[in-house]
């Protein structure tokens, strides 16, 4: 069971919490402009790293806030967690594109 | 093999307390501290069990829980524990004990004929034979066959707890190195749980004879015991097995409570899940078999399992010993038993030299045949001779009814290896150590793959301070223990995995898997160790290979040229030891598992005859039954009330979140298919949600209670979903809108009036509101009193008939509700359940999203163009525009009638025109209309809207009845009554 450390709580079982899979997805705008692969891709495809994977994960049996965790798919290691106001990890922009 | 109890001697033994059991319908005796192996074998007993695959008679090979054999169904009537090694079993009186796999018991097994095909059952044979026709025309006589333990078919009536706990340093396995590294830990002031599986600490100290700071072994362990319980945050728990190594280092112990001591108020056993900072693994070594013909006959053990039994129990098995191994260890054992009288017939040592003191210890006191293997052994059923060949190849036969096996040990990885880290093949000793852990771990003691006691004391004791350290608990600087005289010398082996001799040579006694089962697998070409074990089943039997699994991967090494490294092991899995399901569980059990909701009324709707049915956790009225009625009855005359007076519907589950500040209509305009911002203060809007694939996902009436501040209604099951779905839209999404989500849905409760005569049940409630048509119409809501209780009345209908939503605080809704039954009884009102109320909706025509819709459901297929209503953005919006959102022949929402008034059953599909199409819909909602005397459906229909009065067929149980396709709404289509 991961011990997730909440960026607004501190460090938690798993069972409290929920993943709402891969974080960063943005949401292709302005909507009559995207093409049906743009949007497609953005419903349908997804990162499957073997290493760092950033996803979103909700306290959803704590503070009820939404953050961003990066996890090693193999290890499990989480090396960070962030809030969604932070900047997801060193490597991400903030600002949406 | 003949075993006896000996007049003195047991360190476990209380020989004050004697105690009766049962094996396998026969009495026995044996004394408190037993295990039921130990006083299974003080009474000779020498069959405890029949093997999985061929039924062959089977004794007890081991003393820990690595036993495969002896596998105990324990227990009577509803309390029975199947699977259970026999060594793990501790005595009570009254045990009732059988031995599986066998019937009738494990003396005299039917199943043994099964013996005779056994050279037709070899690896492979089900994926083999069971191909044709099919694997299940053979599986039940398989499982028949193939054994394992039956449970009681009773409910447990047992009790489990689970809890959660938190430690600075776990120590598993009580032995000298895990008390010195606790003791070491606990020093420092950490938080230690020390847990021992074992229900006494000492592990191997307890069958060797050693001093420790000057002690002997047995007063050192009662010392640190005693100062660790000195230490208030120190938890000593025996009888506890760490079964298994999770994520983030949290680790299962399943803790034994029960056996003799269970009460009412004791649980059977407790599931613990720890998260401790730092693990330190001192689970021990097991010893290992060695694979030769003939080496599962009852009477074949290992050799520190007979000193086991020795030591802790007074058991002296066999007055004519062989003793085979390939390392030093055997000698003690050896020691022990000349000690007590025992003959030693000679010591086969399949070394051609082993150390000179070892061989000083025995010398002149048991025949030593050095560089010669046992080929076989004889007897029947138990062992009476051994066979030997010798280092010039002549064959020995030797009478003898013990043979102890050595074939080296294994450091007890299993949790090393579950919790990731990965194993190191020694070359001096022949066996896998810890080597790169995955986590806060260290391995002390034989399980870190040190074999010498002070070498071993010295490094757990330095564990422990590091540990104590590193978690905030700096060390108090005491030494390390110091080991005096000890009997284990440095240990010297030399691998022996196989005998060159024919004969049936078992590698996994759990699962009968012998060596040419092996031998077969590599021939047919299976050389991953993963895909042998899957193909033979080695390893797989409920001890997980505890005896099997090195010596298997050694043989593939042998068979392919390879080393142990280079074929490298399996990850061990949880659970380290079989568990109980029920510890699993805990106390989630039936209503625990998932509480059902009461409504506020529940007491109410019990006493006045309701039938509860379970919708989305809430335990909700199906009906309200009268004496002597039937349902049918009963919904028939609940719907009629509706239609032809008034009916009250407990509506409080349905979903109700306050959705509130400057930007909360912005924010519903983007999460809702239609629009909300033009929403008039006071007014209802029945509205849709879509998800991003444009799929329908719920549906509700909305009020706008201020400029900024909205009540969205959900389904009752979307209560608690949609809440969500908003929420995380808001942070994730649109974090920038000025916007809070609060749900309130079980704070508020919703009692619906419906009928042509709802209003004048309102009008007795005495509203301090106007409630006349034109003062109150349609999809309006008003707020105020209703018998001086303060409410919000919407208007709003689900039945097609007049209906008032009577929102009220929960506090006071069993008082208001009763305050309606009784204002109501002039007018005939009557309590309406859900099933009425989905009969009334039917012949409305109003959709139920979740039972008319699916995950495919776009609103354009259920009447609704949002598309074309708006120019701006909504979740789901986009895809509605994908080719598949438009294509014409998606399925569509509507109304079917019967031509004959026959019943049209909920999910009768509708005759496809082509073999290709063989559906082109089905009926979701159906229900006999007692208002208009016939049946009304709903359902999909491939472009329905396009098909109204076509007449269809639908294939039913009944048979195929042809159906006009209709409108959705049967019932006053003009919505002249609604309007009233």
């Amino acid at each position: 069971m991961l011990l997730i450390d909440c960026p607004w709580c501190g460090p938690r079982s798993e069972i409290e919490f929920r993943c709402g899979g891969q974080a960063l997805l943005w949401r292709p705008q302005p909507f009559d402009q995207i093409s049906d692969l743009e949007w497609g891709n953005y419903l349908y495809m997804r990162t499957n790293p073997r290493g760092a994977h950033l996803e979103r994960w909700i306290h959803n049996f704590g503070c009820g806030q939404w953050f961003n965790v990066e996890r090693h798919t193999v290890t499990h290691e989480i090396k960070a967690v962030r809030r969604l106001s932070q900047r997801p990890c060193p490597s991400m922009p903030t600002d949406r594109p | 093999m003949t075993a006896q109890r000996l007049p003195h001697g047991g360190t476990d033994l209380d020989r004050t307390r004697q105690l009766r059991f049962s094996f396998d319908g026969r009495a026995y005796q044996g004394y408190a501290g037993d295990t039921l192996a130990s006083a299974l074998l003080a009474n000779n007993v020498k069959i405890t069990g029949r093997s999985f695959k061929y039924h062959r008679p089977r004794g007890l090979m081991a003393a820990g829980t690595e036993e495969p054999n002896a596998l105990m169904r324990v227990g009577t009537g509803a309390r029975i524990d199947v699977n259970v090694r026999a060594t793990e079993i501790e005595l009570y009186d009254g045990l009732v004990a059988r031995a599986v796999n066998c019937w009738p018991n494990a003396r005299f097994d039917v199943g043994a004929v099964s013996g005779l095909l056994s050279r037709f059952i070899p690896a492979g044979f089900y994926y083999k034979t069971m191909m044709w026709p099919s694997w299940h025309m053979f599986e039940g006589f398989i499982r028949r066959a193939a054994g394992l333990g039956r449970p009681s078919a009773e409910p447990d009536p047992d009790r489990y707890e689970s809890h959660h706990v938190h430690c600075d340093v776990l120590v598993v396995g009580a032995g000298p190195a895990g008390l010195t590294a606790a003791a070491a830990a606990a020093r420092g002031g950490a938080r230690v749980i020390l847990c021992e599986q074992d229900a006494r600490i000492g592990g191997s100290i307890l069958t060797e004879n050693c001093t420790i700071d000057d002690q002997p072994g047995s007063k050192w362990i009662h010392d640190t015991v005693e100062e660790l319980r000195s230490h208030p945050e120190v938890v000593i728990k025996t009888r506890t097995t760490a079964v298994g190594y999770f994520d983030h280092d949290s680790i299962a112990l399943v803790e034994r409570c029960g056996g003799e001591l269970l009460s009412a108020r004791t649980p059977r056993h407790r599931l613990w899940q720890v998260r401790a900072r730092r693990v330190v693994f001192a689970t021990g070594a097991i010893e290992r078999p060695i694979v030769f013909p003939g080496n599962d006959r009852p009477g074949v053990m290992l050799a520190s399992a007979v000193r086991h039994y020795l030591m802790r129990f007074a058991v002296s098995i066999g007055q004519r010993v062989v003793i085979f191994t390939n390392n030093d260890s055997a000698y003690s054992t050896a020691l022990a038993l000349l000690h007590v009288g025992a003959h030693i017939v000679a010591i086969i040592d399949s070394r051609q030299n082993p150390p000179p003191p070892v061989l000083a210890m025995v010398r002149d006191r048991a025949e030593l045949l050095l560089g010669a293997v046992v080929i076989d052994t004889m007897g029947s059923p138990v062992l009476r001779r051994v066979r030997v060949r010798d280092r010039g190849g002549h064959i020995h036969e030797l009478a003898a009814d013990l043979l102890a096996v050595s074939g080296g040990f294994n450091p007890d990885i299993h949790l090393f290896s579950q919790s990731g880290g990965s194993l190191r093949w020694s070359e001096r000793y022949s066996f896998f150590e810890p080597g790169v852990h995955a986590q806060q771990t260290t391995a002390v003691g034989s399980c870190g793959g040190i074999l010498d006691l002070s070498t071993a004391l010295n490094r757990a004791h330095a564990t422990g301070e590091r540990d104590a350290a590193s978690t905030g608990f700096p060390a108090a600087l005491t030494p390390a223990p110091r080991v005096g005289s000890v009997s284990r010398e440095p240990f010297h082996i030399e691998p022996l995995w196989q005998v060159d001799a024919p004969g049936k040579a078992f590698v996994d006694f759990q699962n009968d898997v012998t060596l040419d089962d092996i031998e077969l697998a590599v021939r047919e070409n299976f050389v991953s160790v993963e895909h042998v074990k899957r193909y033979t089943t080695c390893g797989m039997a409920p001890d997980q290979g505890k005896t099997s699994n090195v010596n298997a991967l050694a043989l593939i090494g042998e068979l392919t040229g390879r080393t142990p490294s280079q074929v490298g092991t399996t990850r061990y899995r949880f659970p380290y030891a079989p568990i109980p399901m029920g510890v699993l569980g805990g106390r989630a059990r039936g209503e625990l598992y998932s509480p059902r909701r009461r409504l506020p009324c529940h007491a109410w709707h019990e006493s006045h005859g309701a039938v509860f049915e379970e919708y989305s956790g809430w335990l909700r009225p199906a009906l309200y039954l009268r004496s002597s009625e039937s349902a049918v009855t009963a919904r028939e005359r609940e719907v009629l009330a509706v239609r032809e007076s008034v009916g009250l519907f407990d509506a409080s589950p349905l979903g109700k979140i306050i959705v509130r500040g400057p930007d909360a209509a912005l924010f519903l305009d983007r999460i809702y298919a239609n629009r909300m911002s033009t929403l008039a203060v006071g007014r209802l809007r029945y509205g849709i949600m879509l998800n991003e694939l444009g799929v329908l996902i719920d549906d509700g009436v909305t009020a706008r209670l201020a400029a900024d501040e909205f009540s969205v209604g959900t389904s009752s099951a979307g209560a608690t979903r949609i809440a969500d779905w908003l929420e995380e839209w808001r942070q994730c999404e649109w974090p920038d809108l000025r916007v809070i989500i609060a749900p309130v849905s079980n704070a508020v409760s919703v009692f619906t009036l419906s009928g042509p005569n709802a209003r004048m049940v309102l009008a007795k409630c005495e509203p301090d509101f106007p409630i006349e048509p034109g003062d109150f119409p349609h999809m309006t809501y008003r707020e105020g009193r209703l018998a001086s209780i303060p409410a919000r009345v919407m208007r709003v209908s689900f039945t097609g008939e007049v209906s008032f939503e009577v929102n009220v605080s929960s506090a006071h809704a069993a008082e208001l509700w009763s305050h309606l039954i009784k204002v109501g009884t002039d007018y005939g009102l009557q309590p309406v359940g859900i099933d009425a109320w989905m009969v009334l909706r039917t012949e409305k025509g109003y959709l139920h999203v979740g039972a008319d819709t699916d995950g495919t459901t776009s609103p354009n297929d259920v009447g609704w163009d949002p598309v074309h209503k708006r120019n701006d953005d909504f979740v789901g919006r986009r895809s509605l525009l994908r080719p598949d959102n438009l294509r014409a022949d998606r399925l569509q929402f509507v109304g079917f009638e019967p031509i004959e008034n026959a019943p049209l059953p909920i999910g009768s599909h509708v005759r496809g025109h082509t073999t290709a199409q063989p559906s082109d819909g089905y009926i979701s909602s159906a229900a006999f209309s007692p208002t208009l005397r016939r049946w009304v459906a709903l359902g999909m229909l491939r472009a329905g809207r396009a098909r109204l009065g076509e007449v269809v067929s639908l294939l039913t149980p009944h048979g195929i009845i042809a159906a006009r396709v209709s409108t959705p709404c049967s019932y006053d289509p003009q919505g002249t009554r609604i309007n009233a």
